[in-house]
C-alpha cells in the first residue's frame, strides 16, 4: 500500500517540526541547568566554588569547536587548519573538550580557551609555529544553517512567483512580499534613487542574511544560540563589502568630492586624509554598530541568567525570567532593527556615491 | 580584546558563504521576484489606466448620445416647424382660392341674374304693350260703334289742325 500522502501531508509535516521543537524545549530545561552545572563546577575546580558570570557569558558569545546541544552533549566540528607546511584536518572530537592535545601531521595542538595553538611535548605554547584556524566552527556551521533557510525560504517564494505569475501573493509569498517591497520602497528608493535597482539583490540579501542570523541568535537552544551577526569578523565581512560596493560604483562627483572639494587647493593635503578617513569610518560604523548591538542584546540576557547562579538561588528567577522575557522581546525588535539599519546605511553609502549633481 | 578582533576563518567563511549566498539569491530568487513584482504593479497600473480611459470613453459616449439626442430633438422640432408652416400654407392658399371661386361664381350668378331681369322686363313691357293696344282697341272699338261720335272726334280734329 502507497503511504506517501501520510507523509506528505502538510499537517504531519507541522506536527513532527512541532514535535522537534518541543523535545528541544524539554531537553533545554536540563541542558541550561546541566550547562550551567558544568559551567559552575568548572569555575568551581578552578576558582573554588565561585561562579564567574564573565567567563561563562564570554564563552557563550564566542565561537567554538564545539556546537553545544545540551548537557555534555556537543557535536564536534571540523578542524581545518592552515600551518606553514600544509593544510591539516580533523575533528574536533579529538581535543576531548579542550582536555587533551592532539597530535597532528606536522604538530601537536591543543585548545587554549577554545582557541587552537601549537604545543611542544610538554603542553608549552610554540608562538613560532604559524597556524591559521580556517575551521568550520559553530558560529560556520550556524551561518550555513540560515543560507539554507535563506535558500529554502526564497527558492519556494520565486516558484511561487512562477506558479502564481499575475495573481496575489499567498501563504509565505505573502508574508515576503512587503518586506521586499519595504526594501524596495523605503530603503532603496530613496536613497539610492534612479539606480536603485542594480543594488536591490546586494540590499535585499544583506537584509534577510542579517535578520534571519539575528533571530537564530536568540533561539536558546540548539541550533540557535550562536552569537553570529555579534561577531566582529562576520560584520567585519558585511562593512568591507559595503566598503567595495560603495566605492566602485562611486561616479565622478563622489571621488571629486573626495579628492577635489570645494575648498581652496592649500587645504587639500588636510582635507585628503581628512576625506579618506570618512571614506572608511562609513563602513567601520556599520561594523561596529552591528556587532556591539547584538552582543550586548546576548549579554544582557546571559547576565540575567547567570545572576541566578551567582546569588545561588532558584527564587532569583522570579524576577530574572520575565527580565530575560522582555530582553527577548525587546531583542525580536533589534534584530529587525538591526538588519533595517545596516541595509538602510548601505543604500544611502551607494546613494551617495551615484548621486549625480547638477551644478 | 578578543571579542573585537576578526578570526581569519570566519572571515573567510563569511565571505565565501555570503557571496555564494548572495550570487544563488540574485540569480534564482531576486531576479524572478522582483520581475513578478515589478509586472505585476506594471499591471495593476495599467488596468487602473484602463478603467480611468473607460471611464472617459464613457462619458464621452454619454456626452455625444446627449449631443445626438438634442440635434434630433432640434431637428424634430424644426421639421414640425415647418410642417405646420406648410399646413397654414396650404389652408391660406385653398381659403384664396375659395373666396376667388366664390366672388367669380357670386359676379355670374349676378350677371345671370340681370340679364333674366332684363329678359323678364322685355317680355313684361311687350305684354304690357299688347295689352294696352288691345284694351285700347277695344275701347276704341266701342267708342266709335256710334259714327256721330266718329265724325265728332274726326272735326275735332280737324279743328286742331286748323288751329296749327
Amino acid at each position: 500500500m502507497n503511504f506517501s500522502h501520510i507523509l506528505n501531508s502538510k499537517k504531519i509535516a507541522l506536527s513532527v517540526v512541532l514535535s522537534v521543537f518541543l523535545t528541544f524545549c524539554t531537553c533545554k530545561t536540563f541542558a541550561i541547568q546541566h550547562e550551567e552545572h558544568a559551567a559552575e563546577a568548572a569555575a568551581e575546580t578552578e576558582h573554588e566554588e565561585k561562579f564567574e558570570p564573565s567567563e561563562v557569558i564570554l564563552e557563550h558569545i564566542a565561537d567554538s569547536h564545539f556546537f553545544h546541544v545540551g548537557g555534555h552533549i556537543s557535536f564536534p566540528l571540523p578542524v581545518i587548519l592552515y600551518t606553514d607546511k600544509g593544510f591539516e584536518v580533523f575533528s574536533s572530537e579529538k581535543f576531548e573538550h579542550g582536555h587533551k592535545a592532539h597530535q597532528g601531521k606536522y604538530y601537536t595542538y591543543a585548545l587554549v580557551k577554545d582557541k587552537i595553538k601549537v604545543v611542544d611535548a610538554e603542553g608549552k605554547i610554540n608562538e613560532e609555529a604559524k597556524v591559521y584556524d580556517f575551521s568550520i566552527t559553530k558560529n560556520v556551521a550556524s551561518m550555513w544553517l540560515s543560507i539554507v533557510l535563506l535558500l529554502v525560504i526564497f527558492f519556494s517564494v520565486a516558484s511561487a512567483y512562477k506558479k502564481r505569475e499575475g495573481k496575489a501573493p499567498k501563504g509565505l509569498q505573502s508574508f515576503i512580499e512587503p518586506l521586499i517591497v519595504f526594501v524596495r520602497d523605503d530603503i532603496a528608493r530613496p536613497n539610492i534613487g534612479r539606480r536603485y535597482n542594480s543594488f536591490m539583490p546586494l540590499l535585499l540579501t544583506i537584509f534577510f542574511f542579517i535578520w534571519i542570523n539575528n533571530l537564530i541568535g536568540l533561539v536558546p537552544f540548539f541550533p540557535g544560540g550562536s552569537n553570529l551577526t555579534g561577531n566582529i569578523a562576520v560584520t567585519f565581512v558585511l562593512a568591507v563589502i559595503t566598503l567595495i560596493v560603495t566605492n566602485i560604483n562611486g561616479n565622478k562627483y563622489y571621488w571629486k568630492h573626495i579628492f577635489l572639494p570645494d575648498v581652496p587647493f592649500w587645504l587639500y593635503p588636510i582635507m585628503w586624509p581628512v576625506e579618506l578617513v570618512g571614506v572608511i569610518s562609513k563602513p567601520f560604523a556599520l561594523m561596529i554598530r552591528l556587532f556591539a548591538n547584538i552582543t550586548a542584546g546576548h549579554i544582557i540576557v546571559l547576565s540575567l541568567i547567570s545572576l541566578i547562579f551567582v546569588f545561588k538561588s532558584a527564587y532569583v528567577s522570579l524576577v530574572s525570567v520575565p527580565f530575560v522575557v522582555f530582553m527577548d522581546v525587546l531583542e525580536l525588535l533589534v534584530a529587525a532593527l538591526q538588519a533595517f539599519i545596516f541595509t538602510l546605511l548601505t543604500a544611502l553609502f551607494i546613494g551617495t556615491a551615484v548621486e549625480e549633481h547638477h551644478h | 580584546m578578543e571579542l573585537v578582533t576578526p578570526e581569519i576563518g570566519l572571515v573567510f567563511w563569511t565571505t565565501v558563504s555570503f557571496l555564494i549566498l548572495f550570487f544563488l539569491l540574485a540569480k534564482f530568487a531576486w531576479k524572478p521576484i522582483m520581475k513578478a513584482i515589478d509586472e505585476r504593479e506594471r499591471s495593476i497600473e495599467d488596468a487602473l489606466l484602463k478603467a480611468d480611459a473607460a471611464k472617459e470613453e464613457m462619458s464621452r459616449l454619454t456626452n455625444e448620445n446627449e449631443a445626438l439626442l438634442k440635434q434630433a430633438r432640434a431637428e424634430r422640432d424644426q421639421i414640425l416647424a415647418e410642417a405646420r408652416k406648410l399646413k397654414e400654407q396650404i389652408v391660406a392658399e385653398a381659403r384664396t382660392t375659395a373666396q376667388t371661386e366664390g366672388a367669380r361664381m357670386l359676379e355670374l350668378a349676378r350677371i345671370e341674374i340681370n340679364n333674366q331681369k332684363a329678359l323678364a322686363l322685355t317680355d313684361v313691357k311687350n305684354q304690357v304693350a299688347a295689352l294696352s293696344l288691345e284694351i285700347a282697341e277695344k275701347v276704341l272699338r266701342k267708342e266709335f260703334e256710334d259714327g256721330s261720335k266718329q265724325d265728332a272726334l274726326v272735326a275735332d280734329l280737324l279743328k286742331e289742325v286748323k288751329l296749327k
